[in-house]
Formats: structure tokens, sequence, C-alpha cells
């Protein structure tokens, strides 16, 4: 029912009126150093202005964003497809802290950013009591907490729990009954693969390895891709050539980061006639996706600040807004 | 037969009250869900969103009205029913229809308007009298379709 959600856009037709516009980031950017950036940020109710903890201040928004919503919706589980990630990024943490025997407390993501309570993931991989895990998650938990007792490679654990998490993302937005969600899946799943067949391209990887680590999506053919990557990175131009991220390519072979703007960007593209729809789950689909790319953002222009980088190089990597 | 007439007639009547008020106290009720959302956040967007909200209300007074007009002909507010032929019976509920079922759907999407309004107004609060326009829009049909059910019940009445 498209009218249940009536209430909840409303709210975040209030809610995006706040989100930082476009001159707001580029104030940003051209602020002269990173205590200027933050009473910027301040203004707008980013932090108290002092830059104390810059992390701590994103992880407020990241969480201001969930508490908001969660407040909207009644059942969560619809944005579950965004939350996957957090959940196998932390039983990739799980798995190496189990075998290395060493405790990796602040890599874990915690809050309402995640379907699984994080020490349920920490105790099931400790105890290898992997049914205590959600079904979905069991087979991979074990397969890679077996993987890295075996062959001692945390990479390869990670390989394999990071294309499990692209299937379950894949599975959600295919189950999803909103184009916001179901496009929010495909694009992250095209994007890691095309990310991970160049990585593995230039690491002169094999056909076998690319098949084990690229998840299958519609948008590209995996095997086709597979098959271009472990030939050359030209073959692999040319299969991209051939897909709808053929105009990505130039930014490819910029530099990832630069691929990964791209995708960005597209995906703020995609979600922005959300700003106009005043009924179904896209909007605050979208607005969740907003934030994020706001976070992201001004996670680079801090570090940038930090890092004394200059306006120009700071700028280069800044996405669009959806505002 | 005569019965029958006076079945069908009221019928109408009662069509014309039940849908387009049920059309309206959905109408209603999907502004107000967005009118709730704006003031939560904005409270002084109350007077604004409030106007927007009951526009989709008029369709339930319609019927309304349209069931009064044709239980007056009918002799049922007086208390003494007419005695009307079947034929008649049915023009009546024919003549209530338009209200009816224009009320309804007439109803449904000026409430759509009315919250694509409300986003409007809570985004740009200097827009109100725009955004009334949007929805009062929808209003014309309605009207219509009262203005014919009106004329036909007043040309059933006249029917000997």
């Amino acid at each position: 029912m498209p009218e249940e959600y009536i209430y909840a856009v409303a709210r975040v037709r209030g809610k995006e009126q706040k989100l930082l516009a476009a001159p707001v980031m580029d104030s940003l950017v051209s602020a002269p150093g990173v205590t200027e950036a933050l009473r910027i940020l301040a203004d707008h109710g980013w932090g108290d202005g002092e830059g104390t903890d810059i992390d701590g201040m994103l992880a407020d928004e990241r969480e201001k964003t969930w508490s908001f919503i969660a407040e909207l919706v009644p059942d969560m589980s619809v944005f579950d497809v965004f939350l996957y990630a957090n959940d196998y990024h932390n039983l990739k943490a799980a798995v190496k802290e189990s075998a290395r025997m060493e405790s990796r407390d602040s890599v874990f993501i915690r809050g309402k950013e995640t379907t699984v309570d994080p020490e349920l993931i920490r105790r099931a991989v400790k105890d290898r009591d992997f049914g205590a895990l959600p079904e979905e998650m069991q087979e991979i938990a074990r397969d890679a907490m077996d993987a890295i007792l075996h062959t001692g490679d945390g990479q390869l654990s990670d390989i394999m729990i990071d294309r499990a998490a692209l299937i379950r993302i894949a599975e959600a937005g295919k189950a999803a009954d909103n184009e916001i969600l179901r496009m929010y899946a495909e694009l992250t799943v095209a994007s890691a693969d095309i990310k991970t067949a160049i990585r593995a391209c230039l690491m002169k990887k094999d056909k076998a390895f690319l098949e084990k680590a690229l998840a299958p999506c519609d948008s590209l053919d995996i095997p086709a891709l597979a098959q271009a990557a472990a030939e050359s990175v030209d073959a692999l131009y040319e299969t991209l050539e051939r897909t709808v991220y053929a105009d990505a390519i130039s930014e490819i072979r910029k530099s990832p980061s630069a691929f990964e703007r791209w995708c960005d960007n597209l995906l703020m593209d995609k979600i922005r006639p959300e700003i106009h729809h005043p009924f179904t789950i896209g909007p605050l689909a979208a607005y969740i996706l907003a934030r994020d790319n706001e976070i992201k953002c001004v996670r680079m222009i801090l570090s940038g600040k930090v890092n004394d980088l200059s306006v120009e190089s700071i700028r280069e990597r800044v996405r669009e807004t959806y505002v | 037969m005569s019965d029958l007439g006076l079945f069908f007639a009221i019928l109408g009547a009662a069509l014309a009250a039940l849908v387009a008020g049920a059309g309206s106290a959905k109408g209603v009720g999907m502004a107000g869900q967005a009118a709730a959302g704006v003031v939560t956040d904005q409270p002084d967007m109350f007077g604004r969103v409030l106007i927007l909200q009951l526009l989709p209300g008029t369709q339930g007074i319609y019927g309304l009205l349209i069931a009064f007009v044709a239980m007056n002909n009918l002799g049922i507010i007086g208390g003494q029913p007419a005695n009307i032929s079947l034929l008649k019976g049915l023009a009546y509920l024919g003549a209530c229809l338009p209200m009816a079922i224009v009320g309804y759907i007439s109803a449904i999407n000026q409430a759509k308007a009315a919250v694509a309004s409300i986003a409007l107004v809570s985004k740009r609060p200097d827009q109100f009298g725009k955004s009334m326009l949007f929805p009062a829009m929808v209003e014309t049909y309605a009207i219509f379709a009262l203005l014919i059910s009106i004329l036909a019940i007043s040309g059933v009445g006249a029917i000997q």
C-alpha cells in the first residue's frame, strides 16, 4: 500500500531541507582548513564545531538517519538491503578475529546499521556455533572459517564473504517491491564486480579465481567479464563497452576512486526523481542513500583538510548531492 | 412493484452519501497523514496544511446533499414515502450515480494532489496559493457530477 508511507514521506520532505546542498558542500571544500569546515558543519547541526572526534561525529550522523527512519517505518526489514554489507563486514572481522586469536573490537559496526547483532556473530564464529547465525550466513561463515584456518589467507576469506554479501544484496533487491531498492542492489553488485574484475586483472588472477570472486547480477554477463578480466585490461574494457556501464570506462581508466565516484553520482541521479514522489517507500530509501552519500562526502572533505590536500584535489573526489 | 421502485430510489440516495463519503473519508485521511508529517517538524504550517487536508472532504458533502435532495423528493424526510414506479426508482438510482462514482474517484485523486501540494508547501511555504490550485482543479469534476445529479433528480421528480 503506497498510502502506508504518506506520513513518513511528509517527514522526509522536511528533513530533505536540512541535507547539505551543493553550495554548502562547495563552501566546505573551499574552507581554508578543517576548523573552518567543522564550523560550517556545526552551523548545519553536525557536531559541536570542535573537531575532537570527527569519526564520532560522522557515526552520530549515521545513527541520526537510522533513528529517524526507525521512527517512521514499523518494519525496518524493508531496508535490510542497505545493511547486509555491514553484517558481512562484521562477519569478516569476526572470522579474522577468531582465526588470529586477537581482539578487533573497534572494526565492528554496531547500532541500528546492522541486521544481526555483531556480538552474536562474534560469539557464533568464536564458538563455531554457526547455527546461531541467520540461515543465509551459516554456510559462508563455516566455509570462510575453514578457508582461513587451512590456508591462513585472510584475503581469501574476505573474497568469499564479500561475494556472499553481494549475492544477499542482489537477492534482497530482487525481492524488494520498490524500484529504488532494486536499482541500488543491482548497481551495488555490478560496481563491486567491475572493481573486483579490474583489480584481479591488474593482479593477473586467473579465470577460476574471478569466477569465485564475482557475484551474479543482471546487468553484467559475469562469465564474459571473468573471461575478459583473465585475458587483459583491453579485453575487459571491450566487454564493459557492451554493457550499460560503458560510460564508466573513462573513469575506470583514471582510477578506482574515480569509478566509485561515477557509481555514487549515477546512484544520486537515479534516486533524484524521488524528491517529487509523495507516496511509496522510494523517498525514504532515497533519503537514506542521500544521507549516506552526504556523510561520505563530508568524510572525504574533512580527511582532505586534515591531510592538507588542495581544494582542487578534494573537489575532484566530492560526489554530487541529492538536493 | 411500487416497493421495489422506492427501494432503488433509496439505494441511489444511499450510494451517493456512502460512496462519495467513503472517498472523502479516505482522501481526508491521506492528506491528514501528510499534514501531520509536515506539522511534526514545522508546527507553524498547521493552518496552511489544514486547508489542503480539507479539500478532498467536499465530495462527501456533495454526496450528502444529493442524498438529502433525493430523499426529500421521495418524501422520506417528511415521513411519508411516495409511491413510485420501478422505472422511476431506477431513474433515481441512475441520477444519484454520477455523484457516487465521480465523488469517490475525485476525492481519492484530489487527496493525492493535496498530499503532493502539502509536500510543496512544506518546502516552499510562499507557494501556498499555487499549491491550493492543483487539488482544487480536481474539484471541477466533482462539481460537474453534483450538477448532473441534481438536474437529473429534479427531472426524475417531475416524471408522473
